[in-house]
């Protein structure tokens, strides 16, 4: 899905958002709001320098227009899987990000992200995942894992798990089932900009996409277990 | 039991907290496994691999999580990312002074795909949000299975973490990484290029893990409640030096291919000996090189 048809959707008012490789940035203007935007692009790879450039955008929002809603456009295959990422301690820097995000909700930014393309385990973990509100474009595709890997790693025969993914959202890719289970907030289509108005105001500041996973069916347990580990 | 590498998660709570002081939330007999893992005929366990309770670490009330390695290599499913999601969430109502995290784990539980994956999201915004509260989150690493995937994310949202030279942190490990590119790239049966790329002394010198302890048991003990007592604040003054530290990292060792080569650059002139070194010569080394 091509990016700048999403933000020409969003933002109704204009934007200013560009792509420097994979990393994509600007203002949008929904109504009478601007959103700073920061994400990805190409299916990219989040290595170090994708991870840090995402982060010093989110920095920066804080420090020059506190209060300002932040804007996930998330499209990845994954982190980088390369030995220099790991040499470098590429897990802190992807820390360094969603510690960004948190920090931004504290200080009263609202954070949304939307899936515009696909959304693969650790490119999604420190983004998108870090949002207040996360929702997708209906032919989305989130996942862990391709199904011929995950049945490498699990040796789990893959007809077995593709039988499964036909029948429960909790081994098919997706948005559908991630919306089921409660991480993704809404399927956005038609027109964005009236979605996007709606996520901000409707956007809750904890987490609570278990008791979401819970009220949909998709994951029926995390909230109950979590319920009871805080209380008993 | 001494070895920390070598205990049990359990084992590992006996030898950190006071005597006595420990009290198990969810334990086995609440029989909390997992639904996935039944659905797919594979093992279960009655705490899904996870131990959490509240106990005294040095006379400081404090909140456990201890994953435990030997069942599914310390693996997130649903059930155990939510009773650490529900540890945090008791962290915001008991008076605690911090909450430990003892991490064995490859990340997400594949057996779970999706529920997983979003399991240990939940974990990394608890940890974030614990933290805004003001609350220090510390962590420890140095069990066999290391700190993978999105949880060596999770890890680095902590306060501070404590490691040993035997433990490993990162988010790929090594196997993915062959697996994806080949042995060309990264060699997982390499121990000594695993160990110089994410093993304890790698990452205490680039300043990834706050302290370096040894292999023992009373070793962790007392740098986990170091850390709980100062633990440092997150806030924008310190966001901003992460991303000068992290930006500087960068530019210093960005065109490195091998953890020599960053020891080198970091004063070792005989970085081949630094895996030989023991914990309290590195650490006093690597004083004296910042300091110079």
């Amino acid at each position: 899905m091509d990016w700048h048809a999403v933000a020409d959707g969003l933002f109704d008012r204009g934007h200013d958002i560009v792509a420097v490789d994979d990393l994509l940035s600007g203002t949008g203007h929904c109504g009478d709001t601007a959103f700073a935007v920061v994400g990805s692009t190409n299916h990219a790879e989040i290595g170090v320098e994708l991870t840090l450039a995402m982060a010093k955008r989110v920095v920066a929002t804080m420090r020059d227009h506190p209060g300002r809603p932040i804007l996930f456009l998330v499209d990845t295959q994954g982190q980088r899987l390369r030995h220099r990422d790991e040499l470098l301690g590429i897990h802190r820097y992807m820390a360094h990000l969603a510690q960004c995000v948190e920090l931004a909700r504290a200080r009263g930014h609202r954070v949304l992200a939307l899936v515009y393309d696909q959304a693969l385990s650790g490119g999604f973990l420190a983004s998108g995942m870090m949002a207040d509100l996360c929702a997708a474009l209906p032919h989305a595709e989130i996942r862990v894992m391709n199904l011929p890997a995950m049945a490498r790693v699990t040796r789990l025969p893959e007809e077995r798990l593709r039988a499964l993914a036909a029948t429960s959202p909790v081994f098919a890719p997706g948005a559908e089932n991630y919306a089921q289970m409660g991480a993704i907030d809404a399927l956005w289509a038609g027109d964005l900009a009236t979605h996007l108005m709606a996520a901000l105001r409707d956007a809750p500041t904890t987490d609570t996409r278990r008791d979401v996973g819970r009220a949909r069916g998709g994951r029926k347990l995390a909230a109950a277990i979590a319920e009871r580990a805080a209380s008993e | 039991m001494q070895s920390y590498y070598e205990a049990t998660a359990r084992e590992r709570i006996a030898g950190i907290l006071d005597p006595g002081s420990w009290h198990e939330i969810l334990p086995p007999t609440a029989r909390t496994l997992s639904p996935h893992l039944k659905a797919l005929d594979l093992p279960v366990a009655f705490d899904d691999g996870v131990v959490i309770g509240s106990g005294a670490l040095e006379g400081l009330p404090v909140l456990v999580a201890a994953q435990e390695g030997g069942f599914m290599g310390g693996a997130v499913g649903e059930v155990q990312g939510a009773k650490i999601v529900g540890l945090f969430e008791r962290a915001k109502a008991a008076r605690v002074a911090g909450v430990v995290l003892l991490l064995e784990t490859g990340g997400v539980r594949l057996q779970e795909a999706n529920a997983g994956l979003i399991a240990v999201s939940e974990v990394i915004r608890a940890i974030c949000a614990t933290r805004v509260r003001g609350i220090p989150v510390v962590a420890a690493i140095g069990g066999k299975f290391g700190c993978f995937g999105g949880m060596g994310i999770a890890a680095g949202c902590c306060t501070s973490i404590v490691m040993s030279e035997e433990g490993r942190l990162g988010l790929s490990g090594p196997e993915v990484i062959e697996t994806a590119h080949g042995v060309e790239e990264f060699d997982s049966l390499d121990r000594a290029l695993v160990w110089r790329t994410v093993g304890g002394k790698h990452r205490f010198l680039l300043g990834d893990c706050a302290t370096l302890v040894d292999d023992r048991q009373p070793a962790f003990r007392s740098a986990l409640a170091q850390a709980v007592r100062t633990g440092e604040e997150l806030e924008l003054a310190s966001l901003e030096r992460e991303q000068r530290t992290l930006d500087e990292r960068l530019e210093r060792f960005g065109a490195y291919t091998d953890g020599e080569d960053i020891w080198r650059d970091l004063g070792f002139d005989k970085p081949a000996n630094v895996p030989l070194l023991a914990t309290d010569a590195l650490i006093a080394l690597s004083k004296r090189l910042r300091a110079a």
